[in-house]
């Protein structure tokens, strides 16, 4: 649990934040310069604030009016920064266990071979980190950070600084860390599908102030008038459950109330629950059930809402049969060629790729790949 | 060694130890004030920086004059340890040292200073936030990256040292075997008629050592960058 309340002079703002969450996958979501690394430089202890008050689980660390601040170095908290940072004079096994040595006497959560092992760098640990490539050195700032025994890790937009397919390397890595280890952690990014996949709860913040606080499924599709630049970024969550790996043409099928999602790659094991990110302009509207069309995945559902204004484009909300909502922007034109209005039932298609989730894919590719030469050594 | 004169070999050997504790013994000090200077932000800080570069401005023969004044057996603080440890600076090789020490001090400073300061920051931040306190922050992150500047503020201040003469005749004359260096030597050469060959051969020497320093910690430094580039 974090409850956060703090408020400072920065730059160009005043950043002055509060929230409480009670989940173990936070994200703060945000423009750059939004303030999100600055709420994290406060969780940390890196940077003090001018006044507020800063719980995580049972204890303060911080609080101005009682005259609390824990040192950064007693505070139990990891930080992935968005360059990694290893220390430069150790090699990548002394940077893992650089932390672990400072906590030595608290109970050790996670093992040297057990991180290894889930972050896939058991190879590198004789290697220096000027010597790895962007992804590995992220991947090994993650294990050390979790090799310090934190109660809780912040992760600095730690892909931000890769391109897509280091970030593709090392985002099913995150994934997996907080399922396997219980850590809860702090995501921060601005980018919308790393948010959407990893957060249970979303903290957007604006000119270091909180603009929206819930579900990614709900703050990641604002309303059309409060949005502003964020429209055309939109994106839905919806969750359904894992049917069946179809081998033949490399696709995995998900059940939904609402019908069958078909999504690129095999996904997830069977039976088990998938978050599936759908952008809001990938998504195609029909009155009738479409026939002989090549969307792959059709889903059911009626009209909550049309938000447009003068724009091109308009807003369509629709809450989806069984449970979830879809977001999808189409023309203000088609709305009325259409005559689609609120109530009506309605046929989301959505292009298989618009749920292209790559990196999961390439989790069970990684893992297998990994497995081989841990099970030679 | 045939070819050097008793005392010419002596004003080596002098010189040498001279050199080394004037180097040895200032370096902790250095360190913690160039570190002073390059992470903190106090009140007196400016007094402090200007006070350690102030033998670089100021004449020597001063210096040499005011450790005379201070550290000499009737000084307040070279009575003051006389009495309590029986430390003797004045006229003696321990004084030739401090004030080699006083002398290479703010070029040692300077050139750990700018290594700290190249140390980034952050570094040290990351080491916090796995639970390093700041004592071992400094041990663990911030000295062995800053390790090549401080080896090259030692090494100049061990050439300075080496060098130094100004001060060192001010403070504790020149006497043979006691405190007569290289320098000093080859002063009193050069006084003397038939002083020519000697002082030509303490000049060789001396650039000898100096090259020889030069070298030393050129290797030095390679060795450790070699180290945290090993797979650069």
């Amino acid at each position: 649990m974090i409850r956060f309340d703090a408020e400072l002079p920065r730059g160009e703002f005043r950043f002055a934040l509060s929230f409480q969450a009670d989940t173990g996958a936070l994200a703060l979501f945000g423009p750059s310069g939004s303030g999100k690394s600055t709420a994290l430089g406060v969780l940390s202890g890196l940077v003090r604030p001018l006044k507020g008050r800063v719980q995580v689980g049972d204890e303060v660390l911080f609080d101005s009016a009682a005259g609390i601040n824990v040192p950064p170095h007693q505070r139990r908290i990891g930080l992935v920064f968005q360059d990694a940072l290893l220390l430069p004079h150790l090699d990548v096994r002394q940077n893992l266990l650089y932390g672990r040595w400072f906590g030595r006497n608290r109970a050790q959560v996670v093992e040297l071979d057990e991180v290894c092992e889930l972050l896939g760098i058991s190879h590198l640990l004789q290697r220096r980190p000027a010597g790895l490539s962007g992804g590995e050195r992220q991947r090994v700032a993650i294990g050390r950070a979790l090799l310090s025994r934190p109660r809780l890790l912040l992760f600095d937009e730690p892909l931000a600084s890769l391109d897509y397919a280091r970030r593709m390397e090392v985002l099913p890595y995150i994934l997996r860390l907080h399922e396997r280890t219980g850590i809860p952690f702090v995501y921060v990014s601005h980018a919308i599908d790393e948010v959407a996949r990893l957060a249970d709860q979303v903290v957007v913040l604006e000119q270091g102030r909180r603009k929206a606080f819930g579900p990614p499924g709900e703050v990641l599709a604002p309303d059309w008038a409060s949005a502003g630049e964020g429209r055309l970024a939109a994106v839905s969550v919806i969750e359904a459950v894992v049917r069946e790996h179809d081998l033949r043409y490399g696709l995995t099928m998900l059940e939904h109330p609402a019908g069958p999602i078909s999504v690129p790659g095999r996904i997830g094991e069977p039976g088990r629950v998938h978050r599936v990110i759908v952008r809001a302009l990938d998504v195609g509207l029909a009155v009738q059930r479409p026939r002989d069309v090549s969307f792959r995945t059709v889903l059911r559902g009626t009209i909550r809402a049309i938000d447009r204004d003068d724009s091109p484009l308009a807003r369509v909300e629709i809450a989806l049969l069984g449970s979830g909502r879809l977001v999808a922007l189409v023309t203000r034109h088609s709305v009325d060629a259409l005559a689609l209005d609120a109530g009506d039932e309605i046929f989301a298609m959505v292009k298989a790729v618009a749920l292209d989730d790559r990196a999961l894919a390439l989790t069970t590719h990684a893992r297998t790949a990994s497995r081989q030469p841990d099970g030679n050594a | 060694m045939s070819w050097l004169a008793p005392d010419e070999w002596q004003a080596i050997q002098l010189s040498l130890k001279v050199a080394l504790w004037a180097t040895v013994g200032s370096l902790p000090a250095g360190v913690m004030i160039a570190w002073l200077l390059a992470r903190k932000r106090f009140p007196g800080m400016l007094l402090l920086n200007s006070l350690v570069h102030l033998p670089l401005v100021m004449p020597p023969v001063v210096t040499g004059y005011l450790l005379l004044l201070a550290f000499g057996r009737r000084g307040p603080i070279g009575a003051w340890l006389e009495e309590q440890f029986g430390i003797v600076f004045a006229f003696r090789w321990t004084g030739a040292a401090l004030a080699c020490a006083v002398m290479g001090f703010p070029l040692m400073v300077r050139a750990i200073r700018l290594a700290i300061e190249a140390v980034d920051p952050r570094l040290e931040q990351a080491a916090a936030t796995l639970g390093a306190s700041p004592a071992w922050v400094f041990l663990t992150v911030t000295l062995p990256l800053a390790l090549p500047g401080i080896i090259a503020g030692a090494v100049l201040c061990f050439a300075k040292a080496l060098g130094e003469f100004g001060a060192t005749i001010t403070f504790v004359s020149n006497i043979p075997g006691e405190t007569q260096t290289i320098p000093s030597a080859i002063y009193a050469y050069t006084q003397s008629p038939s002083g020519d060959a000697g002082a030509m051969r303490l000049t060789l020497i001396a650039i000898a050592i100096s090259l020889l320093a030069l070298a030393i910690s050129e290797m030095l430094a390679r060795r450790v960058g070699r180290a945290r580039a090993a797979s650069a």
